[in-house]
This record gives C-alpha cells, sequence and structure tokens, in this order.
C-alpha cells in the first residue's frame, strides 16, 4: 500500500494534466478564428459580394499602390450556393425515404446491408467522390460542371441524412404509429403526416449539419466543377465555389490578401448553419 | 394500393444506397483496370517510380503514396492522442453535465466544422514558418507539418466518441470503486480504462479513417514530391494529396494509375471503418 499523500498527489496530477490539455486543444480553434478574423476583415465590403474575382494585374497592381485588392467573391458564392442546392435537391428525397426505410425495416438482413453500406459511404474520403462524379459525369458531358460537383457533394450528404433521419425517427415511440394506424390512417399517411412531421426539427438539423459538412469541401470540386472567373449560371458550365476561389487565391501570390476575407466568408457560413441547427434541435426536440 | 407503391418507393430509395455503392465501385475499378494490367497490381502497389522513364516510358507505382499516407496518419494519431485522450475525460468524467464541459465540447466539435483548406491555409501561414524557425526543414513543409495539422483536425472525431463510451460506464461500478477507497486516478485506471479501452479504440480507428482520406489540408502543407519518405521532415505525398495535386492535367495511364490509387484508398479507408464500427458494435450489446 503506498502511503495516502502520494495517492492524492497522483490524483491531483492527473487532474490538473487533463484540465490543462483540455483547455490546450481549443487553442487552434482560437488562434485560426483569430487569424482568418484579423486578416480576413479588412476586404470585406459591399464589393466583395457584389463583384467576381479580380485578375492578376488589377490586384498586383492595387497591393502595390496599398490599396484593397478590388473586386469580390462573388462568383464563388453564386456558385457553392448553386452546387449546395443541387446537391440537397438530389440528396434529400433520397436520403430521407431511405431512412425511413431503415427505420421502419429494423432487424430485416436487406436494411442491414443498407446500413452497412451508408457506414462505408460516409467514411469514404471526400476525393474519392470527386473521381467518381468525375467519370460519371464529367467524363460524359465532356466538360466540367456545376452539376458533377453537385452530384460528388450530393454522395456525400446521403449517407448523413439517411443517418441522422434514421436516428430521429428510431427515437419516436411505437405508440405514435399504433395511435395513428389505429384511427385508421393508411400506412402511407402514417409516415408522411405524423412519422415525418414529429421528427421534422430532427431530420431539418441533420440536413443543416450536412450541409454545414460540405459547404467548406474544396477536393472533389477541384475534379468536378473546376472553378470559373466570372458568375456562371448554367449548371453545365465550369463553376466556381467560395472553397474553389480560396484555392486558387493560395496558388496566386497577388490574390494572397483575398484568402482570409473568403475563409472568413466560409467559416462565418459553416457558423451560422451549425447554430442554426443547434437550435432547431433544440426547439423541435422530441 | 397506395400504400403498396409507397412501401415501394421506400425500398427503391435504399435500393438507390446500393446502386450508388456498387456503381462507385465499379467505376473505380473499371477506371484503375488499364493500369493494372499495364503495370501489374501487385507491381504497381510496391513500386517507387512515379512518371516517365528516361527512354519515353511511362511508368507508375503507388508506394510512395501508401506510405506516405501511412506515416502522416499514424504520426496525426500519435500526435492526437495526448489531447483527445484528456478532452473525452473533461467532457465525459470530470465535468461530466456541467456547463465547463458543454463549451469544451461546443469549441472541439466546431474544430471539427472548420473546412479542410482553412485548416491547410493555416498551417501553411502559421505552422510551417514555425517549423521552419524549429529548424526541422528549410521550407517547413514535410509529413510533420501536415501530421500537426492533420492531429488537430481528428480530435473532434476521437474525443466526442470517447466521452460518450466513458460516459456509458455504469455508476455502480464508479461509486463501488469509490466505496473501496479508491482516489479518482485509481477509479479511472482500474474501472474506467478496462470497461472503455475496446470503445475508444474504436474512437482512434474511426479517426484513423478520417485522417487517410484528409486531402486538401494535406496537400498544401506535405511539399508534393513523388518519393517514399523515410524519416518525418522528408517532403512526400498521401495518396488523396497525389490525386488533388495531379488529376487535372492526367490522361491515359497516369489518370487511370490516379483513379488506382483511389480504389486503394478507398478500401483502405472502407476496412478501417469496418473494423471500426464492428467493435463499436460488440462493444454495445
Amino acid at each position: 500500500m503506498k502511503s495516502y499523500s502520494i495517492r492524492i498527489l497522483k490524483d491531483r496530477l492527473l487532474k490538473t494534466m487533463v484540465i490543462i490539455l483540455s483547455v490546450l486543444t481549443c487553442v487552434p480553434l482560437v488562434l485560426i478564428i483569430g487569424k482568418v478574423l484579423l486578416k480576413g476583415y479588412r476586404q470585406i465590403n459591399l464589393s466583395f459580394f457584389t463583384e467576381t474575382t479580380p485578375s492578376t494585374l488589377d490586384a498586383m497592381l492595387a497591393v502595390n499602390n496599398n490599396q484593397l485588392i478590388p473586386g469580390g467573391i462573388a462568383n464563388g458564392i453564386t456558385g457553392t450556393m448553386m452546387m449546395v442546392l443541387i446537391a440537397t435537391v438530389i440528396a434529400v428525397p433520397i436520403g430521407l425515404l431511405c431512412g425511413v426505410y431503415l427505420s421502419e425495416n429494423r432487424k430485416t438482413r436487406f436494411a442491414g446491408i443498407i446500413r452497412f453500406l451508408t457506414e462505408i459511404l460516409q467514411g469514404t474520403p471526400s476525393i474519392i467522390t470527386g473521381i467518381i462524379a468525375y467519370i460519371w459525369v464529367v467524363v460524359p458531358m465532356r466538360s466540367y460542371s456545376a452539376i458533377a460537383g453537385s452530384v460528388s457533394l450530393a454522395i456525400m450528404l446521403l449517407p448523413l441524412i439517411i443517418r441522422s433521419t434514421e436516428e430521429t425517427l428510431n427515437l419516436l415511440p411505437e405508440s405514435l404509429k399504433e395511435a395513428s394506424l389505429s384511427l385508421g390512417s393508411s400506412y402511407t399517411m402514417m409516415v408522411l403526416k405524423v412519422l415525418i412531421p414529429s421528427a421534422f426539427g430532427g431530420i431539418l438539423t441533420g440536413i443543416l449539419l450536412a450541409i454545414s459538412r460540405v459547404i467548406g469541401e474544396t477536393a472533389p470540386l477541384m475534379l468536378t466543377a473546376l472553378g470559373a472567373s466570372a458568375i456562371q449560371w448554367d449548371p453545365a458550365k465550369p463553376t466556381s465555389a467560395v472553397s474553389l476561389l480560396i484555392w486558387e487565391f493560395y496558388n496566386d501570390p497577388n490574390l494572397s490578401n483575398m484568402i482570409w476575407s473568403a475563409s472568413l466568408f466560409l467559416l462565418i457560413l459553416v457558423l451560422v448553419l451549425n447554430l442554426t441547427a443547434k437550435k432547431i434541435a433544440k426547439k423541435w426536440k422530441i | 394500393m397506395s400504400d403498396k407503391i409507397f412501401k415501394k418507393l421506400l425500398f427503391v430509395s435504399a435500393l438507390v444506397i446500393m446502386i450508388v455503392c456498387g456503381a462507385l465501385f465499379y467505376s473505380l475499378m473499371s477506371g484503375s483496370l488499364p493500369a493494372f494490367r499495364e503495370l501489374g497490381f501487385f507491381r504497381f502497389i510496391v513500386s517507387s517510380e512515379w512518371g516517365m522513364n528516361s527512354d519515353g516510358s511511362e511508368h507508375y507505382g503507388a508506394l510512395p503514396f501508401i506510405v506516405g499516407t501511412l506515416m502522416t496518419s499514424f504520426t496525426a494519431l500519435l500526435l492526437c492522442f495526448p489531447f483527445s485522450l484528456p478532452v473525452a475525460f473533461f467532457v465525459g468524467e470530470y465535468y461530466n453535465n456541467t456547463v465547463v464541459a458543454k463549451v469544451l465540447s461546443t469549441i472541439v466539435d466546431l474544430l471539427a466544422g472548420i473546412p479542410s483548406i482553412v485548416y491547410g491555409l493555416w498551417g501553411f501561414y502559421v505552422i510551417r514558418p514555425f517549423m521552419v524557425s524549429l529548424g526541422l526543414s528549410e521550407q517547413g513543409f514535410g509529413i510533420l507539418t501536415a501530421s500537426i495539422v492533420l492531429a488537430i483536425m481528428i480530435i473532434p472525431y476521437s474525443a466526442s466518441l470517447s466521452a460518450e463510451f466513458i460516459r456509458m460506464v455504469p455508476r455502480e461500478l464508479k461509486e463501488g470503486a469509490y466505496s473501496l477507497g479508491a482516489t479518482r486516478a485509481e477509479m479511472i485506471r482500474r474501472v474506467i480504462m478496462p470497461n472503455v479501452s475496446s470503445g475508444m479504440i474504436s474512437s482512434y480507428i474511426l479517426a484513423l479513417g478520417r485522417a487517410l482520406g484528409e486531402t486538401m489540408a494535406v496537400t498544401m502543407l506535405i511539399g508534393n514530391t513523388n518519393n517514399v519518405p523515410i524519416s518525418l521532415s522528408d517532403t512526400a505525398n498521401t495518396m488523396a494529396s497525389v490525386i488533388a495535386n495531379q488529376f487535372g492535367e492526367a490522361d491515359g495511364l497516369k489518370l487511370s494509375s490516379l483513379i488506382a490509387i483511389g480504389l486503394i484508398l478507398f478500401i483502405i479507408t472502407a476496412i478501417i471503418n469496418y473494423i471500426g464500427r464492428l467493435i463499436i458494435k460488440r462493444q454495445s450489446l
């Protein structure tokens, strides 16, 4: 038996270590947000949202004269919005129905296989979904396009939406279903008018969190959407995205002042989506 | 009648997932077939050449990237361990259900929300100069730089899952240990750790799965060279980063080789994830 004071000392030591290391873990977040805020806020003004990316030459002249770089990231914002929208339109109906299927058939073998495949899909690296969208969409269409980008994002959204839908539906009490069926509603009615509305908050939260996960994706878009210097509304043409613009700015020393503003925009977008999702989750708690 | 159609619809949507997965695997396979046929599957994996030979013939091998991926991911895992473990105990045991724990877990969750490319930028402008000033390498690029950033990126995944397992340890067991006179540290070592060890291992396996496929941050920091890395300060390429770097201008055999690397990466992450989930299922039964 070790002496009492040594045991107490060890206990205190462990607790102190846990606290110190936990606090240290927060440091990177503070540093990253601080860096992005401090370096990014200067370029944020109205034209940042309404104008397209400046040419390298314009940017160089502005930097040499110690002015702000003219132009903005409008082409990226519209591109991101369009691709996320198309991806959501593709992924939400399938994901929702598949989630309902998995929750309704919890024990069957087929559902087990689908669940397994969803997990595999969820773990698939984002760059792989880029390759896939390249093979499926870019090669047959012979052009990089927003559609290809959306397909890669949709493949990433699907498993996230399926899992959150299934998990939310599993929380609903069985009696809810029985009550609805015993009142004479058909199965379809029960799912559409009882199950999904009751789980609406959880499902919406899942969708928003899923979107916040893919909105900053860069790698798959490099292989599919490629990028464009003008605002592009035709989804069959190469399109830019905020994340792609950051990558462009990173590779072009003249535009490096814009990097942080674009990152700030992306961070705020992700943060707002996350907070909204959390709020909805709290308000619509089952 | 409409019920039947609706049930069919549900079934079909589940079938879509199966088709997507099947088609995904098939496309990767058929895309990488030319490379395997030309270079041989086994030779492709163990060969370390990448690019044109002096006589104009092309030869591609995945070894540098497989080694690069494994070195970066495992280094990141080692580096994340001393931080994610304390966070898990902070949130799941010491301050379970308190405001401080909620704040900490929100902060750690936010770490998971930061896009990969922003991590890459931060690593490039903050960590890389730091590595240079330490004199670890001339330019600051390399496996270690990439691993440090990667470690920060995977902390949330391992920490939040581990915390959940720690929370699941029955109260009676902990109180039993206390009533026998154990200190909290002793209780953690003798009661919590044996109970959560397999769950914790699974959380780190899943974090490893994340690290293997991370692309942008690694691409921006690892230095992008096609050699087999030997030490941590070497520049290299991971499987994901070589695809991100070279896919755009690749065609023919090179394109096929890159898709083949994608296939290998897909299989490795699928296996890692499968093992991780399997352990979790065993644990929760």
